[in-house]
């Protein structure tokens, strides 16, 4: 307990046994993991149906209305949409397994190249944004806590609780009418560059999105650091660093920072389908050219192998970062090894 | 807190000036004190008050009721022709005649801001209605019966809950014709999972408590035990997070309408009347845009505004502080 009064003083006991036989942890992961592939079992069983309850028959949406109901069966059988439905979700699973996300007639291209052409687009905008808001809440949080019940807690509170009251595209007109068609500075359409390259060498076009997702991110960000940083600021470890003199920087940076980061991985963990969300919205409003707008567009087309895939691995992909972020937690902070 | 903790494990003790007044009194139960008493028996009451100091709250309450007054009593008052556009008059900037101008099909936008926020409104409290009631009674279920089937359940919740809200509510409403009931429907069916879970875990706490097992002792049925003494108890829980849920369903409905997969033309909400917001905006016709956005911002705030206070007001860890 007292290591600053020059004495050192064994750690309790239970942690000295998780921490040698390391045994707890590992049990942990693998439970954790298998709960984590029955989920992924499940969401492609809804998958899986909803495709099959939505377009039972794709032979008559491929062929058009003209086709005989014979070419229409005959399409059908081909392509195996006859068999029982047990048969048919095994294929699709197998079809899975091997990466094949199934089939846009609409666009008459795999799902999977259709994914792959934009995931980088949009993997540009949601991470360059998510890192950029990361980096914004932490220390708004901090500076929130620190100054609570302060002016600029207040302003900071209430501009939070504006844009989280906000839909995230009316946030975007608002920044539109003002940087693009009032101030002319920033253009209203993002980047149409192809490759991401190009989007990265654009940084003017890309500023209202990346502002725009930044914004609403840091909203909701800043609020859970600010309450984990008020946690921290009244636990007795950082009344002991100021006890000991500390400076009012070395007790923020050195003994609130991490603690209050802890609850930080968590959410970032969870923030993967409002990130999808956004990304879906903002796409569409700037007309970027990525993953949400490629969903836009096949809502619009009725394409539903592609808009169930892309669900698909959202569905898995949030399943998978809150994987790694219960498992980052545990490795993070041991208290939770021990709940 | 701590004090009383401390204080209620002790055996009571009178002191001497009572002398023998509280002979033959049973001594060795715990005795609490005065304000635990209070909690003890007026828990709503103390909650109520809690919630009527809140200055927000009663701001939130006030923007709410504002609002329906504005969508339900305006059109009686303020008399627009809804049903069929004049596109003579379209696109006219607020003036006599329009105090907010019209939209792109001739409409009054006053007019069709209190059509609109009507439909805002009764989605938003229908799909929480919806999603409350679903997600209560699943929980309570599912809490209720532990075991195996309580992990089956809450499987099923787990992998509903992982597929993106948005992105599923979308790919359905491609296939419904939009219409306040539908839409209302569908947020409503991928809503209940987080009031689910709540419940659950209210359920779990509360199944051991006396209460509960001297009413199974007794013989109470298990739809007994759910509606009489476990679904009142938590009811707490889903009172606060119906109003979150309000304010997401308008959120997201809003999200649907910008998008083009709001309700059916002619029907409207806010969400449809900020469809072509982008190019109203790039047209100059702000007042396309600002009133519908500004008063969507201002009914999901308040309804954050009221659930905040609600939460602060119910939770036992916040109260007499």
């Amino acid at each position: 307990m007292a290591r600053w009064l020059g004495q050192e003083i064994e750690p309790p006991r239970f942690c000295i046994r998780l921490h040698k036989e390391g045994k707890p942890l590992s049990g942990y992961i693998l439970r954790r993991l298998g709960t984590s592939i029955v989920v992924i079992i499940g969401i492609s069983m809804i998958a899986f149906g909803l495709l099959h309850i939505i377009s039972s028959s794709p032979g008559r949406a491929v062929l058009g209305l003209h086709a005989s109901a014979r070419a229409v069966a005959q399409f059908n059988k081909a392509n195996g949409y006859d068999d029982p439905i047990v048969v048919q979700y095994y294929h699709y699973v197998v079809q899975l397994l091997h990466g094949n996300l199934g089939y846009s007639y609409k666009l008459n291209q795999p799902v999977t190249s259709l994914l792959a052409e934009n995931a980088l687009r949009s993997l540009y905008l949601s991470g360059v944004s998510l890192i950029l808001a990361i980096l914004v809440a932490i220390p708004l949080g901090i500076y929130q806590a620190v100054r609570r019940n302060h002016l600029g807690d207040y302003l900071v509170t209430s501009g939070a609780f504006t844009f989280y009251s906000m839909p995230s595209f009316f946030l975007g007109l608002l920044l539109i009418q003002a940087f693009s068609l009032s101030l002319h500075i920033f253009p209203a359409e993002a980047s149409q560059s192809v490759s991401v390259f190009g989007v990265m060498a654009d940084p003017r076009a890309m500023f209202l999105p990346i502002l725009n997702l930044v914004v609403i991110q840091v909203a909701g960000f800043s609020q859970y650091m600010r309450s984990s940083a008020l946690d921290a600021l009244s636990q007795d470890y950082i009344r002991l660093a100021r006890a000991k003199g500390l400076s009012q920087r070395a007790v923020l940076s050195g003994h609130l920072l991490r603690n209050a980061l802890l609850p930080m991985i968590t959410l970032i963990g969870l923030s993967i389908p409002a990130l999808l969300a956004g990304n879906l919205i903002i796409e569409t409003l700037f007309n970027y050219p990525g993953l949400g707008l490629m969903f836009y567009n096949a809502l619009l087309n009725e394409d539903y192998p592609t808009l169930l895939s892309y669900t698909l691995i959202a569905g898995v992909l949030t399943v998978v970062g809150n994987f790694i972020a219960d498992i980052a937690i545990t490795i993070a902070d041991p208290r939770v090894r021990l709940a | 807190m701590i004090d009383n903790h401390e204080r209620a494990d002790e055996p009571y003790e009178p002191p001497e000036e009572l002398g023998g007044a509280l002979e033959g009194a049973n001594l060795a139960s715990p005795v609490y004190d005065a304000g635990d008493l209070g909690a003890l028996t007026s828990g709503w009451k103390l909650a109520l008050k809690s919630f009527a100091e809140n200055r927000l709250a009663i701001a939130g309450f006030a923007i709410i009721l504002f609002f329906i007054l504005f969508c339900y009593v305006g059109p009686h008052v303020y008399h627009t022709n809804q049903i069929s556009g004049n596109v003579l008059n379209s696109d006219l900037p607020p003036g006599a005649g329009h105090p907010l101008g019209t939209d792109n099909n001739g409409y009054d936008e006053l007019g069709r801001l209190m059509i609109g926020g009507q439909a805002a409104l009764e989605i938003g409290f229908f799909a929480a209605a919806i999603a409350t009631v679903i997600g209560s009674l699943y929980g309570a279920i599912s809490g209720l019966i532990g075991g195996f089937l309580d992990g089956l359940l809450m499987r099923i919740v787990d992998v509903i809950l992982a597929i993106p809200y948005l992105l599923i509510v979308l790919i359905i409403a491609t296939r419904w014709r939009g219409t306040v009931l539908s839409l209302s429907l569908i947020l409503g069916l991928f809503a209940w999972l987080v009031p689910a879970r709540l419940i659950r875990g209210e359920v779990l706490t509360l199944r051991v408590r006396d209460f509960v097992s001297a009413a199974r002792v007794m013989g109470g049925s298990r739809r007994r035990l759910i509606f009489k003494h476990l679904l009142p108890n938590a009811l707490s829980v889903v009172i606060v997070n119906i109003t979150f849920q309000v304010a997401d369903a308008i959120i997201v409905v809003a999200l649907l309408g910008f998008l083009g997969f709001g309700l059916e033309y002619p029907h409207v909400d806010w969400g449809d009347m900020l469809a072509n917001a982008n190019t109203a905006l790039g047209n100059g016709y702000w007042w396309l845009v600002y009133p519908v956005g500004i008063s969507l911002i201002l009914v999901v705030m308040a309804c954050n505004f009221i659930g905040n206070a609600l939460r602060d007001a119910v939770d036992v860890r916040l109260r007499r502080r």
